[in-house]
């Protein structure tokens, strides 16, 4: 008992990094991201229901607007997501570039198809807000031409991803083209905004010029955390389903589907 | 497994191809947005280039939508016979004793239905974009039922003389768009008339008549292109 | 101008976006855990051939 213990004690690794590695074995990915899915939707599902009993039931219609303005509570909060997702996407690039990390390459293919998703359905929603409020479905606002170029980037993430065969070197060349899209979405966003004053043309945003009163914002927030659970749900569900495709050979594939999970 | 049917028929080895095609370029699926993203990103340029004043978009909407339709056709083209040329299976349709022209018809059905026919379905969205008088949109529409295989048949001409060429996309360009000006000029006539409330049905009837003339000749002709490519 | 079906339009879009991103990869697992099962299958047939 007195006798030291000869056998050296490795130095102990701060439990958050190495639980950050162990993230990386597609396994443990795998099974540890699969307990908050569910949890995930649901409280997506919760969040959505307030927020849509409020934005329907709730809230007055705006006197302007009338009742079509209820269309924000779906087209800001996508609109939010669809930047987010991108900015997540392109740290998961960054990321994926500099350290190689097999995990976080698939996270960050697996943003794009969510994110494309949120900015369609922010321009058709902004669309279909338009027509009722500014008589044309279309307008070539900032706010709507920098979301349909982000439109863009995303279907150019997704379509050079989905034409290289080798999977890793996909992944590497979309996740450069996810950065170069990231910088330039600023400049994008800013230029976009210079040349709509420029041209004068529709210069009113669609949030109009009424401020917000305050029961008008809860539904607005609720909804916007909500969809942040969606995002998260559909990320991991897209990178575990891309995890069994790529891994179909390996063993722990094989042990989890003999499992049935 | 591609061409040779059972019996050896014309029109058997003609709807085999088209299916092999088709089944080809599904395979690829993500592939197959690429013609209509393209066209999306073109139109949504001119906005930006000149300013979204709906006035100016409306009166230039059918030339700029027509003029995208091109460039989404070009781009396409050189897929027409590319993979086939480069493994080889092309020499073996040239030597199958199938006609080459039938060969080079099922193609030019292939590349319609894969890149025409989504220019035609996605024209309305483009028309809002443009800010297209809204009385022309079925006119528009019509032109690009009758122009858009007109494209592929002519381009296809095109196509079959710059395979054999390592910068053959980019020459075939510059041999199609002069092909394709007096398509651009009539259609955009026709959609202009009808903007204006003028008569275009002319214009449409020359349409056709341009379509039953590339069904007619284009294919001989792009047999023969391919012949003297492969030769 | 009755704005319910602008409202409607939007929303159903939303959901129908919404649903096919939520719903898309699941059809894929399940295409990919039949070849999974498939290949599991085949492994153990060549296994039990082999003594």
């Amino acid at each position: 008992m007195t006798e030291k213990n000869k056998i050296e004690q490795k130095p102990r690794k701060n439990p958050l990094v190495l639980f950050i590695h162990k993230l990386g074995s597609p396994a443990y990915f795998y099974r540890f991201s699969g307990k908050f899915i569910p949890w995930f939707w649901a409280i997506f599902l919760v969040l959505t229901a307030i927020a849509m009993y409020q934005a329907f039931f709730v809230v007055p219609a705006d006197y302007q607007q009338g009742q079509s303005f209820r269309i924000l509570y779906l087209h800001v909060p996508a609109a939010w997501m669809s930047l987010l997702a991108y900015s997540v996407m392109a740290v998961f690039a960054f990321i994926a570039l500099v350290w190689r990390i097999r995990i976080v390459e698939i996270l960050a293919m697996c943003s794009a198809p969510v994110g494309a998703a949120f900015t369609v359905v922010t321009l058709a929603a902004g669309s279909l807000w338009g027509r009722p409020t500014w008589g044309t479905y279309w307008v070539w606002d900032a706010r709507l031409t920098s979301e349909l170029v982000l439109l863009f980037l995303y279907l150019g993430v997704i379509g050079l991803y989905n034409s290289i065969d080798e999977p890793r070197k996909a992944a590497r060349a979309a996740c450069l083209l996810a950065l170069v899209g990231a910088v330039n979405l600023p400049i994008i966003h800013y230029s976009v905004k210079w040349w709509n004053t420029l041209h004068q043309g529709s210069s009113i945003s669609l949030m109009g010029g009424s401020s917000i009163d305050s029961s008008m914002l809860w539904p607005l927030l609720i909804m916007s955390v909500a969809v942040k659970f969606f995002y998260g749900a559909n990320l991991l569900t897209r990178a575990r389903v891309k995890l069994l495709e790529q891994d179909m050979r390996k063993a722990w594939v094989k042990d989890i589907v003999r499992e049935g999970k | 497994m591609n061409v040779q049917q059972a019996n050896g028929s014309m029109s058997g080895a003609f709807f085999a191809l088209v299916r092999r095609d088709l089944l080809l370029a599904f395979r690829r699926r993500t592939e197959l947005l690429f013609p209509v993203i393209f066209l999306l990103v073109v139109v949504s340029l001119f906005p930006l280039g000149i300013g979204p004043s709906p006035q100016l978009l409306g009166r230039i909407a059918p030339g700029v939508i027509w003029i995208a339709a091109l460039l989404a056709t070009v781009i396409s083209l050189d897929a027409l016979f590319r993979s086939d040329y480069e493994d080889g299976t092309l020499e073996q349709f040239v030597i199958s004793g199938h006609p080459l022209t039938l060969i080079a018809l099922a193609k030019i059905l292939t590349h319609w239905l894969v890149a025409g026919l989504p220019i035609v379905l996605m024209s309305p969205l483009l028309a809002v974009w443009m800010n297209l008088p809204s009385g022309t949109l079925g006119v528009m529409v019509a032109t690009l039922i009758i122009g858009t295989p007109i494209l592929s048949l002519i381009g296809s001409i095109g196509v079959g003389l710059t395979i054999s060429l390592k910068r053959g996309g980019q020459l075939l360009s510059l041999l199609v768009f002069p092909l394709y000006v007096p398509i651009l000029i009539i259609a955009t006539a026709a959609v202009m008339a009808s903007a204006d409330a003028l008569p275009y049905t002319q214009f449409l009837g020359l349409l056709a008549a341009g379509l039953i003339t590339s069904l007619t000749l284009a294919p001989f002709a792009a047999a023969a292109a391919l012949k003297i490519s492969l030769s | 101008m009755d704005h319910t079906p602008f409202i409607a339009g939007a929303y159903g879009i939303g959901v129908i976006v919404f649903l096919w991103a939520a719903f898309a990869p699941l059809v894929k697992k399940k295409s990919i855990t039949r070849d999974i099962r498939r290949l599991i299958q085949v492994e153990e047939r060549s296994v039990d051939s082999n003594p």
